[in-house]
C-alpha cells in the first residue's frame, strides 16, 4: 500500500475536501461531487496539456448550464430515480491492491457465468481484473500484437496515452464528432473522461486483426466515463470490437461513455460491441445505467457499420449514429437488444445523409422478456443536399411472455425529393407450435427458445466477427435464463 | 415378456382451451416392429391422437393412461419423449427462420444421444450420415441452405419430415398425413423410406386419409378412427373396405 490515505466511502466537509484535492495529489480515489476543481484536478492527475484542461473546463460549464436550464433528457422511454451527480466518484485511479491476485481471489458466482459463456480459461483472468503481472500468457500475447501493429504504424492505445503521445491527432479529432455540448451525458463524459481506446490507421493500411479492448484491459483503467476515438485515414480498414462477455459488476451505476468514429475518404470502420454490464438483480435493484453517446463521421466514399448486441445493463440509452458527409458513403446499424426482468433498453440509430448518393441500412432486433421494456427510437434524416440517398430500415420485436413491451419510433425527416426510404417493421412472439416442433425433436424448453432466437437475431448476428457471434449467442442464452420454462 | 411398444386404455382428451372432447375412450396398441395405420373422416380424432402420443399442451387428456415401454407417458415432458424415440413427422411442420436445417438437425441428434449417455456426433459423422439420407429421401442440398421449412413448398416440408425421421432413427415413429399434398413420386419415396427403415424394434403409426401410401407401405395393422374411437381393426384389408365402401358402413 503506498498512499491510499482516503476510502472510498469517507465524506469530507466542504473546506477539507477543498484541502484534500489541492495537497493530496496522490489520493486513489477523488471524494465524490462534481466541481470545476474535480474537473481541473483530474486533467492534472493526467498530466494533460492546457488545451485539454479548457476543452474540459468549457465543456464543464456548458453542462453546469444544461444542467440548470433543463437537466437530463426526458424523452427516453426509460424510468429512473434521479442522479444525484454530487453523490458520484468523478476519479479513482487503477487501484492494484484491490484487484484479485489469482482467480481463487475471484467471486465464484462471477467464474460460473465465464463457465457457461465458454470464455476461455486463459482470458477468465483477464476479464475478471486479475492484476496483470500475474497472467503471463496473455501479457505476451499482447506484446506480439502489439509489435505487429506497430510495424504497420497503427496506434492502438489508451485515450491517455494518445494526449501524451500523439497530441496532434486528439487535438484536431476529439470533439469533431461528438462535440462537448452535443447532450447532457456527452457533455459530463467530455468533462470528466477517465480513459478509454484510442485508435489510428494510416491511409491505405487494413489493420489485419480485429482490435479488441480486453486484449488491453489490464494496461488502463477505463471507467464509467470512457472516452474512445478511432481515426481511419484514407484508404483504410479497422474492425474494433468493444466490450466485455463478462458480467463485470461495476459498483458504480452511471456509465456514460462517448465514442467518436472519423472515417476519412474511402476509409472504412466496423464498429462491434457486445455490452453485458450488470443488469440489476430479478427485482430491478442496482445495475447499470448506460447513457452511451456513439458517433461515426463519413468522408467520400467511407463506410462505418455499427454491430450492437445490447443484453446487459438495467437502462440502455443508446444510438449509435453515423454522419454522412461524404458522397456515396454508407452507414449501417445491425443491433439486437435484450431486456428481460425489468430492464429497460431505449436504443437505436442516427443516419443523418448530407453527401450525395449516400446509403444506410438499419437492422433493429429488440428481444423482450420478463417485465422488460424495449424501444427503438430512430431517426433517418435526408438534408438538401442528399440527391439520391437511400436508406432501408427493418424493425423487429420479438415477445417472450405476456407483462414485456416493445415500442419502435421511426423518424423519417426527407428534405430531398430523390431520396428512397423502405421501412419494414414486425412484432412477433415465439410461437407454442414452433416450441412445440423444436421440443419434439429432442431439444429441452429452453435449449428450443434459445434456438428460435438466435435464429431471429441472425441477421445482426452475422455481422459479428465470428467468435463474437458465438458468443453473443451464448449471452442471449445466459441472460434469458429464468425467462422461459 | 410384453412386446408392446405403446398401449393406449380408455384414452379420453380434449382440446385445452375450447374443452372439446375429441378422443372418446380409443384402446390401442402397438407391438415392436408393427407398423399400425388409422384412418378416418375428419375430425374424427386421428391429428389429436399423434399430437396426444408427443405431448402438445393444446390438447388435455380428461383420463385413460399411455404407456411407452411399460412407462407413463402422460406426465412426460415433450422433449423427454423424443429424446426416449418418440418421432412425429408434423403435418404443418413450423418455418423456423435464421435456423438452418443442419443445425436443427445435428442439435437433434446430439441431444438425444446425450440422453442415451453416448458422445455427441463429430461433425464429419454427422455430416456424412445427413448427405446419405438427403440423397436417399431425394431432397436438395439447396434446399438445405435455407432456413428451417422457411420458403419450403408442401412436399418439401413433408420429405423433410422423413429426412429427420431417418436421421433419429426413432423406436416408435407417427406419420400424421406425411402423405396429403404429395405428388406421385415424393408418395413413392416416403414409402420407400418408411419400408427400409421397418425392423423388429420399430414401429411406426401413420395417419392418413388415403391408400396411396399405404399400399406402397403395407401396414400389419389397420383402424378406423371415427368420433374418437377405434371402431374396428384389421388387416390391410380393411383399407380396400375402406375405399369401396367409405367411413360411413363403419358408423
Amino acid at each position: 500500500m503506498e498512499n491510499n490515505s482516503i476510502s472510498r466511502e469517507t465524506k469530507l466537509e466542504e473546506k477539507e475536501y477543498k484541502w484534500g484535492f489541492t495537497s493530496d495529489v496522490e489520493t486513489e480515489v477523488f471524494p465524490k461531487g462534481l466541481s470545476e476543481e474535480v474537473v481541473r484536478l483530474i486533467s492534472k492527475k493526467k498530466g494533460e496539456p492546457e488545451w485539454l484542461l479548457e476543452w474540459r473546463l468549457k465543456a464543464y460549464r456548458n453542462w453546469i448550464k444544461q444542467d440548470e436550464k433543463q437537466g437530463e433528457p426526458d424523452w427516453a422511454m426509460v424510468e429512473y430515480p434521479k442522479i444525484d451527480y454530487q453523490d458520484i466518484h468523478y476519479y479513482a485511479a487503477p487501484n492494484k491492491s484491490d484487484s484479485p491476485k489469482s482467480l481463487d481471489e475471484v467471486d465464484p458466482e462471477i467464474l460460473d457465468e465465464f463457465e457457461k459463456l465458454g470464455i476461455p480459461l486463459e482470458e477468465r483472468a483477464q476479464l475478471a481484473g486479475v492484476a496483470v503481472d500475474a497472467v503471463f500468457d496473455s501479457v505476451s500475447v499482447a506484446t506480439t500484437y502489439e509489435k505487429q501493429l506497430k510495424e504497420l504504424g497503427i496506434i492502438f492505445c489508451p485515450f491517455s496515452d494518445a494526449v501524451k503521445n500523439h497530441p496532434d491527432l486528439v487535438k484536431k479529432y476529439l470533439g469533431s464528432v461528438v462535440p462537448y455540448s452535443d447532450n447532457y451525458f456527452a457533455n459530463l463524459n467530455s468533462a470528466v473522461f477517465s480513459d478509454g481506446s484510442f485508435i489510428y490507421i494510416p491511409p491505405k493500411v487494413k489493420c489485419p486483426i480485429e482490435l479488441m479492448t480486453y486484449f488491453r484491459i489490464n494496461t488502463a483503467d477505463t471507467g464509467q466515463f470512457e472516452r474512445t476515438l478511432i481515426i481511419a485515414d484514407k484508404g483504410s480498414y479497422v474492425s474494433y470490437l468493444e466490450g466485455c462477455t463478462a458480467p463485470i459488476r461495476k459498483s458504480s451505476q452511471l456509465h456514460a461513455a462517448v465514442v467518436e468514429l472519423v472515417a476519412l475518404d474511402d476509409a472504412e470502420i466496423k464498429y462491434s460491441t457486445l455490452q453485458n454490464w450488470y443488469p440489476g438483480n430479478k427485482d430491478g435493484e442496482g445495475g447499470v445505467y448506460n447513457f452511451v453517446t456513439k458517433r461515426g463521421k463519413c468522408s467520400t466514399r467511407s463506410k462505418i457499420s455499427w454491430t450492437q448486441v445490447e443484453t446487459g445493463s438495467a437502462i440502455t440509452w443508446k444510438y449509435p449514429s453515423v454522419i454522412l458527409q461524404g458522397d456515396d458513403s454508407v452507414g449501417e446499424f445491425y443491433s439486437v437488444a435484450l431486456t428481460n426482468n425489468h430492464q429497460q433498453a431505449d436504443t437505436g440509430t442516427k443516419m443523418i445523409h448530407i453527401g450525395k448518393n449516400t446509403k444506410s441500412t438499419i437492422v433493429a432486433k429488440g428481444i423482450s422478456a420478463g417485465k422488460g421494456n424495449n424501444t427503438y427510437r430512430g431517426q433517418v434524416k435526408v438534408l438538401p443536399s442528399a440527391d439520391n440517398a437511400q436508406n432501408f430500415t427493418q424493425c423487429d420485436s420479438l415477445l417472450i411472455g405476456d407483462e414485456c413491451g416493445a415500442i419502435t419510433f421511426p423518424y423519417i425527416e426527407v428534405k430531398n425529393p430523390t431520396a428512397k426510404l423502405e421501412h419494414e417493421a414486425s412484432t412477433s412472439k415465439v410461437s407454442d407450435d414452433q416450441l412445440f416442433y423444436l421440443m419434439q425433436r429432442g431439444l429441452d424448453e429452453e435449449e428450443a427458445h434459445h434456438m428460435i432466437i438466435t435464429g431471429w437475431s441472425k441477421e445482426v448476428f452475422k455481422e459479428l466477427p465470428f467468435e463474437f457471434a458465438v458468443e453473443a449467442g451464448q449471452l442471449l442464452k445466459v441472460s434469458l435464463e429464468g425467462a422461459v420454462g | 415378456m410384453d412386446k408392446s411398444l405403446l398401449k393406449i386404455n380408455n384414452l379420453k382428451a380434449s382440446v385445452t382451451e375450447t374443452e372439446e372432447k375429441i378422443l372418446n375412450g380409443l384402446n390401442l396398441t402397438i407391438g415392436k416392429g408393427e407398423t399400425h395405420a388409422i384412418m378416418g373422416p375428419n375430425g374424427g380424432g386421428k391429428s389429436t391422437l399423434v399430437n396426444v402420443i408427443a405431448g402438445k399442451d393444446s390438447y388435455t387428456v380428461d383420463s385413460g393412461e399411455i404407456k411407452f415401454e411399460q412407462e407413463d407417458l402422460i406426465e412426460m415432458p415433450v422433449d423427454e419423449r423424443a429424446k426416449k424415440g418418440i418421432f412425429m413427422a408434423f403435418q404443418y411442420p413450423s418455418e423456423i427462420p435464421g435456423v438452418r436445417p443442419w443445425q436443427f438437425i445435428k442439435a437433434s441428434v446430439d441431444a438425444k444421444r446425450k440422453f442415451e449417455g453416448e458422445k455427441e456426433l463429430s461433425v464429419r459423422e454427422f455430416s456424412k450420415k445427413y448427405d446419405q439420407n438427403l440423397e436417399i429421401v431425394g431432397i436438395n442440398q439447396d434446399l438445405m441452405k435455407r432456413s428451417l421449412n422457411e420458403g419450403f413448398s408442401g412436399g418439401e416440408k413433408k420429405r423433410n419430415e422423413v429426412f429427420q425421421m431417418l436421421m433419429l432413427e426413432p423406436n416408435l415413429a407417427l406419420l400424421d398425413e406425411t402423405d396429403s399434398g404429395l405428388d406421385v413420386d415424393a408418395l413413392k419415396s416416403v414409402g420407400d423410406v418408411v419400408n427400409r427403415m421397418r425392423n423388429d424394434d420399430r414401429s411406426f403409426l401413420i395417419v392418413t386419409h388415403y391408400q396411396r401410401l399405404l399400399e406402397h407401405i403395407r401396414p400389419d395393422h389397420v383402424h378406423v378412427l371415427i368420433k374418437g374411437k377405434i371402431v374396428q381393426s384389421g388387416g390391410y384389408e380393411l383399407v380396400k373396405k375402406i375405399e369401396d365402401n367409405g367411413y360411413e358402413s363403419f358408423e
